[in-house]
């Protein structure tokens, strides 16, 4: 049981890449199945579709830095394990805003993003538009892994 | 920097000058036409319709008949030719070419009868394949399928559902009809599924065998005269011929592949055919006259009205546009600005009385892309794909090329950013050095600072950027208002946003709690403190008075005042939003060195060095890739949401002269 500190840490980093994860990866499937239609009807619009497909997929990346830098922080890449159970609990909540908020947004960002295609669909001209409204969602997303990434930096310092 | 002015332009020409005056400005593309003049009982329209459809019929035709010989020919061009533009011919080149047209379009109706012609023979490909199976089970039986009997005899030829031998099927005839014991079956081939049966009575028994028959659910042969050996000898050879036929149309249209130029060329000459005859349609006309009326940009219109007065005998009158004219937008900016034009075009362009935002977008876009994809290598690699593109295509289209510059200017300074943070590769100096050369100690020094060591300091750097760049925003309203002589509304908006907004930020300065928490390392001295909050107080007391000024009412106006204060909680958010920089920065390194991480887990061996450049290649293009859309993407969304919310609003509408809009050629002449 002493080794309990490494394991909720390790628990955090492995949820921040997991379910922000799997919500881009349901999100750009949802944009995807979008673009694809898109295409069917006009082909020469393969690029601008694939922008607004690619954009849910940012939240998994977010959890992946989240993972990674966690990994790192607590020694698992190399280094010490030697993480008190406190400690490891802060790392666990430190990486959930990254986990949940990543998760939830990558869905609405598709569909905001399926919206959009469909924009583009209709008026190729306004995709400059079409871009703003899926990014718009993703603001969340990157407050919630600057608190993460904030909090992950700031545990390793603390006296506990 | 600058929303190019324009003219309006009326020419009145003779009618006999008509057609060249047109094709001067085709050819000139620089004057939008309007469609103004209103018809009266001198000037009419001319309906040109007609000929109108022709022409895009015809420019149609052409265009299947380019697809059909990409279909059948393909040219073998990818990338490179969408890269390479139109060709340019010269003038006599295009007065050559023009003669061909007619040619061109006879081409074009054989190549899709040719098509055609395949298409019905492929439908004959199944029909004859039906055919041969139906003959199949047949095979040995050697009298025409069709045949009756003979004088004293019935034949019956045909299948039965199911498998059955002759004496079954013997059994079952005379079960149903007893009387019918000259029935001689012989089994022809059979399956499972069904049997093929000859069966032979006499005469007499004629009717009674074909009962029992029917009632077996007996089917007659499909009817030929012929042999069934024989008629699949011939089926089989008209399928060859068919397949044979369908092979020759289709080295006759991969024949005509040399022809495609012609093709090309005539869809853009009836595709301009038809843009003139629009134009045509919409002229006003008197008998012995013509008028057009359009927009030309002001340092043109000299040029133009002197071309078009030495070579036709017309009247050419400029006009400054009226104030409440719908008159086109056409952007012109120095080789910095320039590249961003797309962006502020994908936005919206500027209405009317509005600035071109252009130098001011360009001046934070490259910073802020650079920002966010921050790895000098990343940045090295896309100065150099982009130049070696704009090098080596010269004839790239305007739009293409405005892209590709845009994004050599954000790779100049990704690559300054990712030196300033050490990134290369992200810390790839460092693990190539260590597993490969066992020196830890190489790694290449950031010129500023690291910002995955202390994030902090980077954050609060985002912030400062997204200060500056607000209030940037903040000043080309200023500006604005200044230079339409509405100095209390440069105030009221601007003034008392900045006092409120800097007052604010300064104050928070003071406070030890916030500096230590953003490890600023000064905290200001009270006395600011007090001024700042005064400053601030002031700003907001403006704000609370003046923002709802269109209202009489003072009521009113002081609510509206407060939902003008309450605009502050937007400062904080657009501020907040900068966070963005640190985040994708973040992104970028910390994903090249997971994959440099990877890379170098085989240690240093021969195949530990082949998996470190296989997983380098394919993670760093991957990564590259991403993050590049991403920081395009999150840049124009700072430029639209956050700056652009600050000052400008657009919705003008672009340029669009009457010109040579041709897929394939364009013809090089100037004024």
């Amino acid at each position: 049981m002493g080794n309990l500190g490494v394991v909720l840490a390790l628990l955090g980093a492995v949820l921040a890449a997991l379910v922000a994860g799997i919500g881009s990866s349901v999100g750009v499937g949802m944009s995807g199945e979008a673009a694809a239609g898109a295409v069917t009807e006009d082909p020469s619009l393969f690029s601008k579709v694939l922008i607004l497909q690619l954009l849910p997929g940012t939240q998994g990346i977010y959890g992946l830095l989240i993972g990674f830098i966690t990994l790192t922080q607590i020694g698992i890449m190399g280094g010490s394990s030697d993480i008190s159970l406190a400690k490891g609990t802060l790392y666990f909540l430190a990486c959930l805003p990254m986990a949940i908020v990543g998760y939830k947004s990558a869905i609405r960002q598709a569909r905001a993003s399926v919206a959009a295609i469909g924009l583009v669909v209709k008026r190729p001209d306004q995709f400059g538009k079409a871009m703003i409204f899926p990014a718009m969602v993703e603001t969340y997303a990157i407050l919630a892994l600057l608190i993460s990434i904030l909090s992950i930096f700031g545990i390793a310092s603390l006296p506990i | 920097m600058a929303v190019v002015p324009m003219k309006k332009m009326l020419i009145c020409g003779l009618k006999k000058d008509r057609k060249g005056t047109l094709e001067c400005l085709q050819r000139q593309g620089v004057l939008e036409i309007s469609d103004d003049l209103q018809e009266d009982d001198t000037f009419r329209k001319m309906d040109v319709t007609k000929s109108r459809l022709q022409f895009e019929k015809n420019a149609e035709e052409l265009s299947q008949a380019v697809a059909i010989l990409h279909d059948y020919a393909p040219e073998g061009k990818g990338l490179a030719a969408s890269l390479e533009g139109r060709k340019v011919l010269t003038w006599e080149e295009y007065q050559e070419k023009s003669a061909m047209h007619e040619k061109a379009m006879e081409s074009a109706e054989r190549l899709i009868a040719l098509v055609k012609e395949i298409g019905e023979q492929k439908a004959e490909l199944p029909r004859l394949a039906q055919q041969l199976d139906m003959l199949v089970p047949w095979q040995s039986f050697d009298l025409p399928l069709n045949f009756k009997g003979t004088k004293k005899t019935a034949a019956f030829i045909g299948t039965l559902p199911e498998g059955i031998t002759a004496e079954q099927a013997t059994e079952k005839i005379r079960t149903i009809a007893p009387e019918a014991d000259s029935a001689d079956v012989t089994v022809v081939s059979g399956s499972k599924e069904q049997t093929c049966l000859f069966i032979v009575c006499t005469r007499q028994q004629r009717e009674q065998v074909n009962t029992a028959l029917k009632e077996m659910k007996f089917v007659k042969a499909p009817l030929t005269s012929a042999i069934p050996a024989e008629q699949k000898r011939e089926l089989e050879e008209e399928l060859q011929k068919v397949k044979a036929r369908i092979k020759e149309t289709e080295e006759a249209i991969t024949g005509m592949a040399s022809e495609r130029e012609y093709l090309k060329f005539a869809l853009d000459y009836y595709t301009m055919r038809a843009e003139k005859y629009q134009v045509l349609g919409g002229l006003a006309q008197s008998p012995k006259t013509f008028a057009i009326t359009g927009y030309v940009p002001a340092d043109k219109a000299q040029e133009l009205k002197n071309l078009l007065e030495s070579n036709y005998t017309l009247a050419v009158e400029l006009t400054d546009p009226g104030a409440d004219e719908d008159t086109p937008v056409l952007l012109e900016n120095n080789a910095f600005a320039a590249p961003v034009e797309t962006i502020v075009e994908s936005y919206s362009l500027p209405a009317k009385g509005e600035d071109d935002p252009s130098m001011v977008v360009a001046l934070s876009y490259y910073i802020l892309f650079g920002l966010m994809l921050s790895d000098a290598a990343y940045g090295i690699i896309m100065v150099v794909a982009c130049a070696f593109c704009l090098k080596k295509f010269p004839g790239m289209e305007p739009g293409l090329k405005k892209s590709l510059k845009l994004f050599l200017y954000c790779g100049i300074s990704t690559t300054f950013w990712g030196f300033m943070f050490g990134s290369f590769f992200g810390d790839a100096v460092n693990v190539i050095a260590t597993t490969f050369f066992n020196r830890p100690d190489i790694r290449l020094a950031p010129l500023w600072f690291e910002p995955v060591s202390i994030p902090m300091k980077m954050l609060v750097f985002s912030f400062t950027v997204g200060i500056i760049h607000l209030f940037l925003g903040l000043g080309v309203k200023l500006y604005a208002c200044l230079k339409n002589g509405q100095i209390a509304d440069g105030i009221y908006d601007v003034i008392f946003w900045y006092m409120l907004v800097g007052g604010a930020i300064v104050y928070m300065l003071t406070i030890e709690m916030v500096t230590s928490m953003l490890g600023l390392g000064f905290t200001l001295p009270a006395g600011v403190g007090t001024a700042a909050a005064v400053v601030a107080v002031i700003g907001l007391v403006g704000i609370v008075f003046t923002s709802g000024r269109e209202s009489k009412n003072w009521g009113k106006r002081l609510l509206k005042g407060l939902y003008g204060a309450y605009g502050i909680t937007s400062y904080l958010s657009d501020i907040l939003s900068y966070s963005r920089l640190l985040a994708l920065g973040l992104a970028t390194s910390v994903i090249s060195t997971v994959f440099n991480k990877m890379g170098s887990m085989m240690g240093n061996s021969i195949p530990g060095a082949i998996a470190f450049i296989l997983v380098f290649l394919i993670g760093h293009a991957l990564n590259l890739a991403i993050n590049a859309l991403g920081a395009y993407v999150h840049t124009n969304r700072l430029e639209f949401v956050e700056f652009f919310g600050k000052f400008y609003e657009g919705g003008g509408r672009k340029f669009h002269p009457f010109a040579v809009h041709t897929k394939y050629y364009k013809v090089k002449e100037d004024i």
